[in-house]
């Protein structure tokens, strides 16, 4: 069974929605530890011979299984680079939850840097939900630094939904993906940072086949005094569909940089990008308190829907 | 239940609302109305506070309510229906309807709310209250907070702009029931509708500024009813 104390377990909760074991396949990981592991007939988990990592192997034509594969740090001080490789078959429909909660009473740092590469085969869908948290007030930093590739074969389809709501101190998100001939990308990302936190996040995005499209939403909320770089790139090489938006909003001292970027090298590439950075809109926060909400209720319900 | 004593509002120099004293009684339906421009939603912001007057005083439940900000106005008994609904990223109809009823609302009350406007609650409950929305459809959704709020002073801004003709009837309905099941209640609606102007207790007639005409509607509905602001679209065209 699970090997986790309290923390870990509450750290799981805030990140993968789970209060008890999972059905399906996953592989839970506390404080560089293996907690527990639990492969399916058709979804397959061993460790790296090296042991830097795991190999998560989806068969072809596996169809509504899921993949849970959270990892919690609750000791002050570690630094960790893992490397998770995921090999999904042909004609596949998956749902992958990952995710990171880092718990940090010490005053050293710690800091998970996740390195994810997903094979997605032909015909198949993938849904990947990604949910980084942070807590305990040390003065110990909580890192995370995930790295992601994604490689999509023909007509494949990945949603990714990506989400940082609390308490990292700072993070430098690097998202890449190519995509072959009529495979679709789908990116729904969602950052809060308060206090000094800095978060940067980058997407570089290849369409390299034709009718392939991608789809990046990113919406973030900066307070206190901290800071996001939203850097999304897509380049379109072919016949093919790109859009991306950066919807931010800024509250108290913070700043937010969005730096969007389009290349089109080829004449039948529709590239797209909207950007908006504002503070909460006035009249909302008078909707809201015509209904009888405090200017500060009002602001909690505006965020929690903009990030929902 | 409501008394502007002498309202001044001006923005810059620019005198807005210039010297307006009325009194809403307990139970009474009054429908303010007059030519675009002259005040009207200026005068419904500051009584939910939005503005502050620049002169007089405004005097709820025999309080003086001239400092209070919305929210506690709001908590008083008082709401809002916009001219322009506010949309928002995220919040659901659900969650809007929630809000407006103090925080919890069982499923089926927030579906009966939905359907006195005329929405089909299964298709609207959980739409999120943003672009997506049709004009008239935000516009009864605002409709739907101010019904699940059930205060005792209700204001609506031109409720009936871009609501079809059809709900139009259920709209002035909804009126009538409000007036009905609210004890004591009072509703005060911006309007330029006939129909409307025609059920009122008290109709107000406001330009630049200042209240021009008031009284009960047998008496003011045939005196405005030739003037400009109360022409059906159709008519001015055929000028
Ligand atoms: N904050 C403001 N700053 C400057 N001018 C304003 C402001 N608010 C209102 N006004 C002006 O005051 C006048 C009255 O506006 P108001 O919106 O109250 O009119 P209304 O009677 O509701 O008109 P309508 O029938 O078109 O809705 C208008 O000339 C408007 O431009
Ligand atoms: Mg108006």
């Amino acid at each position: 069974m699970l090997k986790l104390d309290e923390i870990q377990r509450r750290l799981i909760a805030e990140i993968a929605g789970l209060h008890k074991v999972p059905i399906g396949a996953y592989n839970f990981r506390a404080n560089s530890q293996l907690a527990g592991r639990n492969t399916t007939a058709n979804i397959d988990i061993t460790s790296k011979d090296d042991g830097s990592g795991i190999d998560i192997r989806v068969k072809d034509g596996t169809k509504n299984e899921s993949v849970h594969i959270p990892v919690v740090l609750s000791a002050s001080g570690i630094k960790e680079t893992v490397y998770n490789d995921f090999y999904i078959g042909e004609n596949c429909d998956v749902v992958i939850v990952a995710g990171c909660g880092i718990d940090n009473c010490g005053n050293q740092d710690s800091e998970h840097d996740g390195v994810h590469r997903f094979f997605v085969g032909k015909n198949s869908k993938v849904k990947y939900v990604e949910k980084h948290y942070g807590s305990g007030d040390g003065a110990g930093q909580k890192i995370l630094n995930p790295l992601t590739e994604v490689s999509l074969n023909d007509d494949s389809i990945m949603e990714m939904e990506m989400v940082q709501i609390k308490g990292v101190d700072s993070t430098n998100r690097v998202t890449t993906a190519e995509l072959k001939t009529g495979a679709k990308l789908i990116v729904r990302e969602r950052l809060m940072t308060h206090g000094a936190q800095k978060a940067y996040s980058t997407y570089k995005i290849t369409l390299n086949g034709e009718n392939s499209g991608a789809d990046v939403v990113s919406r973030g909320v900066a307070k206190g005094k901290s800071f996001q770089k939203l850097d999304l790139c897509v380049i379109g090489n072919a016949p093919c569909n790109g859009h991306t938006e950066c919807d931010s909003i800024i509250m108290d001292e913070g700043k937010i940089l969005a730096v969007p970027s389009l290349e089109a090298n080829h004449v039948d590439a529709m590239l797209f990008h909207e950007a908006a950075i504002g503070k909460i809109a006035g009249e909302q926060l008078i909707k809201l308190m015509t209904l009888g909400l405090t200017e500060q209720e009002a602001e909690e319900q505006i965020i929690s829907g903009f990030l929902k | 239940m409501l008394e502007l004593r002498d309202i001044f509002f001006s923005v810059d120099k620019n005198e807005i609302i210039r010297g307006v004293n009325l009194t809403v009684e307990n139970n009474k339906f009054v429908v303010i109305t007059g030519p675009n421009g002259g005040g009207k939603s200026t005068l419904a912001r500051l009584i939910m506070g939005i503005e502050k007057p620049t002169g007089g005083k405004i005097i709820f439940d025999g309080q003086d309510i001239t400092d209070a900000d919305i929210t506690e106005r709001a908590q008083f008994g008082i709401s809002f229906a916009f001219q322009q609904p506010v949309r928002f990223k995220g919040i659901e109809v659900f969650d809007l309807l929630k809000l407006s009823a103090g925080g919890k609302l069982p499923f089926n009350k927030a579906c009966d709310y939905l359907s006195a406007v005329g929405l089909c609650a299964r298709d609207y409950i959980n739409r999120e209250v943003n672009s997506s929305l049709s004009g008239g459809e935000v516009k009864r959704i605002e409709i739907a907070t101010i019904l699940a709020r059930k205060t005792k002073l209700s204001i609506f801004d031109e409720p009936e702009a871009g609501i079809d003709l059809w709900s139009f009837k259920h709209l002035i309905q909804i009126f009538e029931d409000m007036r009905k099941n609210i004890d004591g209640g009072s509703i005060v609606i911006i309007s330029h509708q006939e129909r409307i102007l025609s059920i009122a207790d008290e109709i107000i007639v406001l330009a630049e500024g200042q209240i021009k005409n008031r009284g009960a509607a047998e008496k003011i509905l045939p005196e405005i009813i030739n003037t400009e602001s109360v022409l059906r679209e159709c008519e001015k065209l055929k000028r």
